[in-house]
């Protein structure tokens, strides 16, 4: 065991007298890792933000059959059943904790140049009790809407991401103007990227009568929502489901995720097998440099199994360097960086790329995986290699 | 050219490095050309998207629909031919994987505007005739082997019908083509009629969607544009006007800064490439350097030397950049004909400069170091191998 250490240790002391070579497998590598980690990395961020937003003790109400909030339409006939439901949970003065919203699309720009974008974002109409709704929703900046007036509170992500938010700043929509009279914050969520306003100013504005978009109430406990399921979907008036707030909005990160993990499996793997050539040609001249030095150790009694674990040592330890830079690149470039793209309400969603020690470890194994398959075969040519005419240099 | 046998020769003085530094190569350049044509798409190089079209939303956003009384507005305005107003359905056809787009039309304005497209007189007459009949694009229609007849239900994700039902079933009519090859980019749509879907829906009767407008000179798009919007300014039902192509365009920007992403993604695998070949070059030239020295006794100048070894430098990236993207090709070209549907991927001049530009630019930069360490070789250390 100690002659294995010891001429692993020798082997790797050599080193940086292949500077060159031994450098390729590093970058190659570091740009796989790096790649792999940065991009699963706005996948995970994507998939963060949605699964963080809603509670499982509220209870969303849409459409039957609608996937989306902004294709349900619940009709003014339905929207008191469903806040008068035995359920819902009741604040002091006796009133319903529930609130009817519609949600519009809206367009603003993102971006300038070539990358300008008119990009569309979320107009939610809010009931008072929405807010009470929502411990998680605070006010960072300025003040709440009035109920009739053209005004807009915005999320941090909205006011971060779309041109022309600002405290005092207007919009306009369907040919009238907004004032935009508070920034909120959601805790990072995916109502951070939505414009809020009062309920009644939007219907009217948009007109949209009495209807609304969905119905979210408080619950006192997450199982009765299982109980209003089934009392909602008995009674044939209402046409409507109903699911835990969180459930929605962590389905609608399914499709992204997918997509992006199309992508990265694609091209991660493309750039591996690249990086693995690249490998395999580095160690093969590594062991064609120390050819005489290796017929060497073998004349004077070193069995096979040490020479070809002193060179499998350093191609994973090439490798494992090259995963460590290619994973701190990732993080210092992107961690923490606020992008925003089309969720699958078809509006715009605000996240931040998350590197986290998940991502990093597998950007790691990846590696590790392709300094074992690039080292084992140069490895392999050097335990077999005829040492007498090794040791004459041919 | 005489010297290319002694190039050949030299590249394949260690057979394994030099194929291994190829296929490292071949891999580099088929992310190459598969990034750079989803560029490509996404900058909007290989639509063929009719000059002659105009789309007028809502100016609140798309998914707005404006009311019917602007049609007759907008159709005052000289220098239009057609207009037609578009709903987009949003259906799901079996499975929501199997998602095209529909939409909601009328049957006479729609031969007017898309007049790229080709739908035979008869398939018209029997859209026409029966309420419930649909035409679909050669394209969808291969993709789910209809043949006319065929019913097609599907499930609206926004619209109800009057009873609150959500499954609409409807029947093919009509196939339509291209004109001429590729004039028609809307052959992977379906197209429903707006009369029986207005009156169908449980809600939004008589509002149009959007319009699309044909115009008889391209070079017009943009005041044309500006004078329907000028219309409505100010109303509820603002308008925005732009070409078909910007407002696609702009479809995808929505999804973010793609380019960004891909470019960042190809800098990474370029950075690794150059490392790559030109660790292989420095050590095919510091091997040979006794050879050198032998060329050089021979009469071969400084220069030649230098050229030579350029030239093996260049050649090892145009072999490995030309097989990786005909490798690219390939993929791209397996990609269109995939049972699921993808973005038209396709390497156009553009993907094909960049790539060309990138071979040459990487055989220089790896090429040049060893080149003029080659050139400022002394005979007599060479011979010596010093």
């Amino acid at each position: 065991m100690n002659r294995i250490l010891a001429i692993i240790w020798m082997n790797l002391c050599s080193v940086p007298q292949r500077l060159g070579s031994s450098l390729v497998i590093v970058i190659g590598i570091a740009g796989v890792v790096g790649v792999l980690v940065a991009l699963l990395a706005m996948s995970q961020g994507f998939g963060a933000t949605l699964k963080s937003t809603g509670k499982t003790d509220r209870a969303l109400f849409l459409s039957a059959g609608v996937t989306t909030e902004l294709s349900s339409v619940l009709g003014a006939d339905v929207v008191p059943i469903l806040r008068e439901l035995p359920n819902v949970v009741r604040d002091a003065d006796g009133k319903p904790l529930a609130s009817a919203e519609i949600m519009v699309i809206t367009e603003l720009s993102r971006g300038s140049g070539d990358n300008q974008a008119d990009v569309n974002v979320s107009l939610r109409g809010v009931e008072p009790a929405g807010l009470k709704l929502r411990p998680e929703v605070t006010l960072r900046e300025g003040r709440w809407f009035t109920p009739g007036l053209r005004e807009i509170v915005a999320g941090q992500g909205a006011a971060q991401q779309f041109d022309g938010i600002t405290l005092g700043s207007t919009l306009k929509f369907r040919g009238s103007e907004w004032t935009v009279v508070g920034i909120f914050s959601a805790d990072g969520d995916a109502h951070d990227s939505e414009l809020w306003t009062d309920a009644d100013t939007a219907r009217s504005a948009f007109g949209r009568g009495n209807s609304a978009s969905s119905v979210l109430a408080q619950m006192t406990a997450p199982a009765d929502i299982e109980t209003i399921k089934t009392t909602v979907q008995a009674d044939p008036r209402l046409r409507v489901d109903a699911m835990p707030e969180q459930e929605y909005f962590s389905n609608q990160s399914k499709q992204f995720t997918q997509q992006i993990g199309l992508l990265t499996g694609v091209v991660a793997t493309i750039m591996a097998i690249g990086a693995l050539f690249g490998a395999l040609n580095s160690m093969y001249s590594a062991v064609s440099t120390r050819q005489v030095e290796i017929a060497t150790l073998r004349a004077i009694g070193f069995g096979g199994l040490p020479v070809a674990l002193s060179v499998l040592a350093e191609a994973m330890l090439l490798a494992l360097s090259g995963g460590v830079l290619g994973g701190l690149i990732a993080y210092v470039l992107f961690n923490n960086m606020t992008v925003s793209t089309l969720g699958s309400n078809f509006t715009q969603v605000a996240f931040n790329f998350a590197v986290t020690p998940e991502l990093m470890q597998k950007g790691l194994l990846w590696a590790m995986a392709i300094g074992l398959l690039g080292g084992l075969p140069p490895a392999l040519k050097a335990a077999r290699q005829p040492v007498v005419e090794a040791l004459r240099g041919r | 050219m005489k010297y290319f046998p002694l190039l050949w020769a030299t590249l394949w003085r260690k057979k394994a490095r030099t194929i291994l530094t190829l296929l490292s190569l071949l891999t580099a350049f088929l992310l190459l050309g598969l990034l750079q044509a989803a560029n490509s798409l996404f900058s909007g190089g290989t639509q063929r998207l009719s000059a002659n079209l105009l789309i007028t939303q809502a100016r609140v956003s798309f998914t707005s629909p404006l009311p019917m009384r602007h049609l007759s507005q907008i159709e005052s305005i000289p220098g239009i031919t057609a207009v037609q107003w578009s709903q987009f359905f949003g259906g799901d056809y079996k499975d929501p994987k199997n998602f095209f787009p529909q939409f909601a039309v009328d049957p006479d304005r729609w031969v007017q505007t898309f007049a790229e497209c080709r739908l035979p007189d008869e398939q018209l007459a029997a859209w026409k005739q029966s309420r419930n009949a649909v035409i679909a694009g050669r394209g969808l229609a291969d993709r789910f082997g209809w043949k006319l007849g065929e019913p097609i239900p599907l499930l609206s994700q926004i619209w109800p019908l009057k009873d609150g039902s959500r499954a609409w079933n409807f029947e093919l009519a009509g196939i339509f083509d291209d004109r001429s090859e590729g004039s028609c980019p809307r052959m992977g749509n379906m197209y429903i009629r707006y009369d029986y879907f207005d009156e169908a829906r449980q809600y939004g009767q008589g509002l149009a969607g959007l319009y699309v407008v044909r115009i008889k000179d391209p070079n017009q798009a943009e005041a044309i544009g500006r004078q329907i919007d000028a219309l409505f300014e100010n109303s509820p039902d603002e308008t925005k006007t732009q070409s078909e192509k910007e407002f696609s365009l702009n479809f995808v920007r929505q999804v973010g800064n793609l380019s960004l992403i891909l470019n960042s993604i190809l800098g990474a695998v370029f950075f690794t490439i150059l490392m790559l070949t030109g660790n292989t070059m420095s050590q095919a030239v510091r091997e040979r350097i006794p050879e050198l020295a032998v060329l050089k006794t021979l009469g071969f100048t400084n220069g030649m030397v230098l050229g030579l070894v350029v030239a093996e430098s260049l050649l090892l990236c145009l072999l490995g950049g030309l097989a990786g993207m005909g490798l690219a090709t390939l993929v791209m070209q397996g990609l269109a004909h995939a049972p699921v549907p993808f973005p038209p991927l396709e390497a156009d001049l553009r993907v094909w400069l960049v790539a060309f530009a990138s071979m040459f630019g990487v055989g220089l930069l790896v090429g040049l170091p060893p080149a003029l360490k080659a050139m400022r070789l002394s005979i007599v250390d060479g011979l010596s191998g010093r």
